[in-house]
């Protein structure tokens, strides 16, 4: 507690300069390098036994001074001739709390609870210093009335220890109830205590002449009594024991707000404070265990989805880091609680993530192409013609921009084989089984290469060569020009996968779950190994290759090595190839989600939920994702945020992956169309 | 590989308490070569001996993990799924490092920083305020965070880089090895530069040395070693408050993999 004043800062602290900016240290590790750089304040020892309390039981809080309040009082021991130690209900660092019975009573049993402060000061000057802060502040919170604040019966000092004598509260507080509790808190309950306190906070920030700040709001000092009422207890007197500095330390800030560090209380950060504890309650995520300060990071629906979106509004704006945009004071903040469906025992609304994007017939198609069977190659865009592949047997070659019918050439068997452009062919497979060649100009066939299995990889063109997978196991490198194989490859699996190449080296999967690394000279390199089947392709960049995985895996490889770098579960067959922009790998999984995770180290950025399974592989393009859904939906989403830009509905399953060029989105869909729809 | 490293009580302590380990292996064969460093660095707290030996059991026990489960056992060029990811290993590391420190030394911790090297690809894992950069001619590039909660108020606004230097409490950590509950650990990945140098230190010589005095030191020194040497000194110069450690790694001139022509 500390009471706010305006015409004296130097007083209002009254206590050794860091007072106010104090910090817990985490159970389990003491001060480290003592004195390092502060100045002014003397090294302490480190103690020879240092006390390691749970966090867990840490009800209390626990200083940086590890040595515990020395010679606990005795059972029977009588206090001022007065108070008859009985037990003890708590203990901390310097303090402890006994449950007593007051001998002026003789007639009844009045019990009490007495708090004992130990005063470890060795300077005179010092020490009473903390005494006379004592009483100053047990003197106020003696002049406290209200139902929620515990009375003060008396207070005392004996020795080098201080006394405060209270109302004993009987009930459990939040946070014990926190921890017993299977499940989440209802959100109705949680309001309910939130305008409790809301109250109490009122009332001490309403204090004259200046205002009362608690400064110590957390589950564990709002105790619930046998009648349901939040009562606020713990008044950090004890603070006022609290010796200077001690160097580098481990400590957390948990629930105080951001401002503690430029040295501020006021009351609106009680309000964060609040804010703080009713993220916990919600969550059940102890921010003591959390990085500073991230509650924004850790959304409240993201562990409780029941949790209605108004109220974490509510309690988003308390955790403003900028004092101005938190509420006022606590009774505005209340004032919104009450609005809240849940505070007037409705039944809350389940969160909605995001609102609908733009709808379908808001988005004018370009133009559209009616191929005569199923589209499920992804276009190729070159020199302003566009190349897709057709069940048809067709490949088709449509001007990019009107998509207008340039030519098609027939294969023996459907193309889901996408077309590649490359020394002035265009280069696909077919599931006839052969890797065909034609002029992009005209379409006219240069040569096929046949192979012993169904072709569903796709070419890549590099080193002068085109790289394709067979379902006869092989992977093979033939001459762009002469059509002549320089090398092929013998796999574990079919390979369905388009292979990906890096500066010297070929990289694709093959059904079996075997990852291939091959130099150029058709030597292995490395192979890795997932648990089933690899069809999506890999993507490179910066060393790293990232690549799908039917066993529910993204994985991220050491490109040169294979080592798995990270990798990320989803949970669904990973068909889809990943999409690397800046740093953040995009890819669909069957289980119906398009995920945006971290390169470098694979968390999880968002994920969007389409109606049906992704295998279509998402292309980026100035900042926005697009992507296909089995649904029969285009989705463009917000590359940062995951958010639904629009979606476009086609007439069949979207397997496709789209390309845009040009500010024109190109994909085909199991409909038999080929769609060009505007970004 | 080219190496460096230091550790110096410095000027005000009476002991240090960091840690500084390096294992340097090399791997060839049929399928190529492969270069791997294993740098690690610790900074121990607490008092009573609390420090060095939670910094030195720390830097051991992530070693010796990453050493077993990984580095020596695997042969070259067979991955699989059923090993550990990279980022994996190394928060297993740290774990191991961690449940030993609550073990063996309560009321201690230490920081720990540590990255492994793969040719030129070093990946990173860090709790603490020992920072990695990386280090060319033109300046230094931090790659990890701290874990001060200056360093949090900097990211929200709430303080500026000047105030950050000088404030009393730039010293507290809220995440550490020694913790009770569960550690998270950063992991970064980053590719060294050919003409560029990874450098991983002790808030020791980050707090004494400016940013630009370390590239010139490491850009201007005839090796890795001389470098190291010449930061203590400066930082001791400085005032030498803190314990000093430094670890440099520079990634081979050689590729790893030497492949032919594709018809050849």
């Amino acid at each position: 507690m500390v009471q706010q004043q305006d015409k004296d800062p130097e007083e209002s602290k009254g206590k050794p300069s860091g007072e106010d900016l104090r910090t817990r240290v985490i159970p389990g590790l003491a001060a480290r390098r003592m004195g390092t750089g502060l100045s002014g304040v003397p090294p302490t020892p480190a103690p020879a036994e240092p006390v390691v309390p749970s966090l867990e039981g840490a009800k209390q809080e626990v200083h940086a001074h590890p040595k515990p309040a020395s010679g606990r009082l005795a059972e029977g021991t009588v206090l001022q001739g007065r108070y008859r130690i009985l037990s003890v209900l708590g203990a901390g660092g310097m303090s402890t709390v006994y449950k007593a019975q007051d001998l002026r009573f003789p007639k009844v049993q009045r019990f009490c609870a007495v708090k004992e402060m130990l005063n470890t000061a060795t300077d005179p000057r010092v020490r009473s210093l903390m005494m006379q802060n004592f009483e100053r502040e047990a003197s106020i919170l003696a002049t406290l009335s209200h139902p929620a604040i515990p009375q003060v019966y008396d207070y005392f000092t004996e020795g080098d220890r201080a006394y405060l004598v209270t109302e004993l509260i009987s009930g459990k507080d939040l946070e014990a109830l926190l921890n017993e509790t299977d499940g989440f808190f209802p959100e109705t309950q949680v309001v309910q205590w939130a305008i409790q306190i809301c109250d109490v906070l009122t009332y001490l920030h309403t204090r004259k002449p200046q205002p009362i700040v608690f400064r110590d709001m957390k589950p564990s000092n709002l105790m619930l009594d046998d009648q349901g009422r939040i009562r606020l207890v713990d008044f950090g007197i004890a603070k006022v024991f609290q010796s200077g500095e001690r160097g580098t330390m481990i400590g957390t800030e948990g629930y105080s707000p951001p401002e503690q560090y430029r040295g501020i209380a006021e009351p609106r950060g009680d309000i964060y404070a609040l804010g703080a504890t009713l993220h916990h309650l919600l969550t059940k995520q102890d921010p003591r265990l959390e990085p500073p300060f991230t509650f924004h990071k850790r959304p409240i629906h993201q562990s409780n989805p029941a949790v209605s979106a108004e109220l974490q509004e509510i309690i988003g704006r308390a955790l403003e880091y900028d004092i101005q945009k938190r509420f006022g004071s606590a009774e505005e903040m209340k004032r919104a609680l009450l609005s809240l469906k849940s505070a007037r025992g409705l039944t809350a609304t389940a969160y909605m993530p995001t609102p609908e994007g733009i709808l379908p017939d808001a988005l004018k198609v370009i133009w559209q192409f009616a191929c005569e069977d199923e589209v499920r190659s992804s276009p190729c865009i070159h020199e302003g013609i566009l190349y897709i592949g057709a069940y048809d047997n067709n490949l088709y070659a449509l001007d990019a921009e009107t998509g207008k019918f340039l030519w098609k050439y027939a294969a023996e068997g459907g193309i889901a084989s996408s077309p590649a452009v490359g020394d002035g062919r265009v280069f696909f497979g077919s599931a006839d089984g052969s890797l065909y060649a034609l002029n992009a100009e005209t379409g006219r066939l240069m040569w096929t290469y046949p192979t012993k299995g169904r072709i569903y990889s796709s070419p890549r063109i590099q080193f002068g060569h085109v790289f394709i997978g067979s379902d006869d196991r092989h992977l093979y490198a033939i001459n762009t020009i002469t059509g002549r194989m320089a090398w092929s490859v013998e796999t574990e699996g079919a390979v369905r996968s388009t292979p990906a190449t890096g500066p010297d080296a070929i990289y694709f999967g093959d059904e079996e779950g075997v990852l291939h690394a091959i130099g150029v000279n058709g030597r292995l390199i490395w192979r890795f190994r997932a648990r089933r089947a690899i069809t999506s392709s890999p993507a490179i960049s910066r060393d790293l290759l990232y690549i799908g995985s039917q066993d529910w895996y993204i994985y991220a490889l050491d490109l040169r090595a294979g080592w798995v770098v990270w990798r990320y579960r989803t949970d669904g067959s990973v068909v889809s190839s990943p999409a690397v922009a800046g740093d953040t790998v995009f890819i669909g999984s069957a289980d119906g989600y398009v995920y945006a995770l971290d390169a470098t180290n694979g968390y999880l950025a968002w994920r969007y939920r389409t109606g049906g399974q992704v295998t279509s592989s998402p292309a980026v393009y100035q900042g926005a994702v697009y992507v296909g859904s089995v649904d029969g939906y285009i989705y463009s989403l917000d590359a940062q945020t995951g958010q639904l830009r629009w979606r476009f509905q086609t007439g069949g399953p979207v397997v496709s992956s789209p390309r845009v060029e040009n500010d024109i989105v190109y994909v085909g869909s199991l409909d038999h169309n080929v769609y060009a729809l505007p970004i | 590989m080219r190496l460096g490293w230091a550790t110096d009580v410095g000027r005000q302590r009476s002991h240090n308490e960091d840690t500084v380990l390096v294992i340097e292996l090399e791997q060839a064969g049929y399928h190529g070569a492969l270069l791997t460093a294993l740098l690690v660095l610790a900074d121990g707290m607490g008092g009573h001996l609390a420090g060095e030996v939670a910094s030195t059991l720390a830097a051991r026990a992530a070693a010796r993990h990453i050493l077993h489960t990984y580095l020596t056992p695997l042969p070259l060029h067979e991955r699989s799924a059923s090993e550990p990811s990279l980022k994996e290993l190394l928060m297993e590391a740290f774990q191991r490092a961690n449940e030993l420190v609550i073990e063996r030394v309560p009321g201690g911790g230490t920081t720990l920083l540590c990255a492994l090297i793969l040719g030129n690809r070093a990946y990173i894992a860090n709790v603490g305020d020992s920072r990695a950069y990386l280090v060319s001619s033109t300046g230094c590039s931090q790659i990890t965070r701290d874990h001060s909660i200056v360093d949090i108020m900097v990211e929200l606004g709430q303080m500026t880089v000047e105030e950050r230097a000088h404030h009393p409490q730039r010293n507290i950590l809220y995440r550490a090895v020694g913790q009770k509950g569960p550690l998270e650990v950063d992991t970064f990945f980053c590719h060294i530069p050919a003409e560029g140098a990874l450098l991983l230190c002790s808030d020791g010589l980050w707090e004494m040395v400016s940013e630009e005095e370390i590239a010139h030191v490491v850009s201007t020194s005839s090796s890795l070693q001389e470098a190291c040497d010449v930061l203590v000194e400066k930082a001791n110069q400085a005032g030498g408050k803190d314990n000093i450690s430094i670890i440099i790694a520079a990634p081979p001139e050689i590729p790893e993999t030497g492949l032919n022509s594709l018809e050849g």
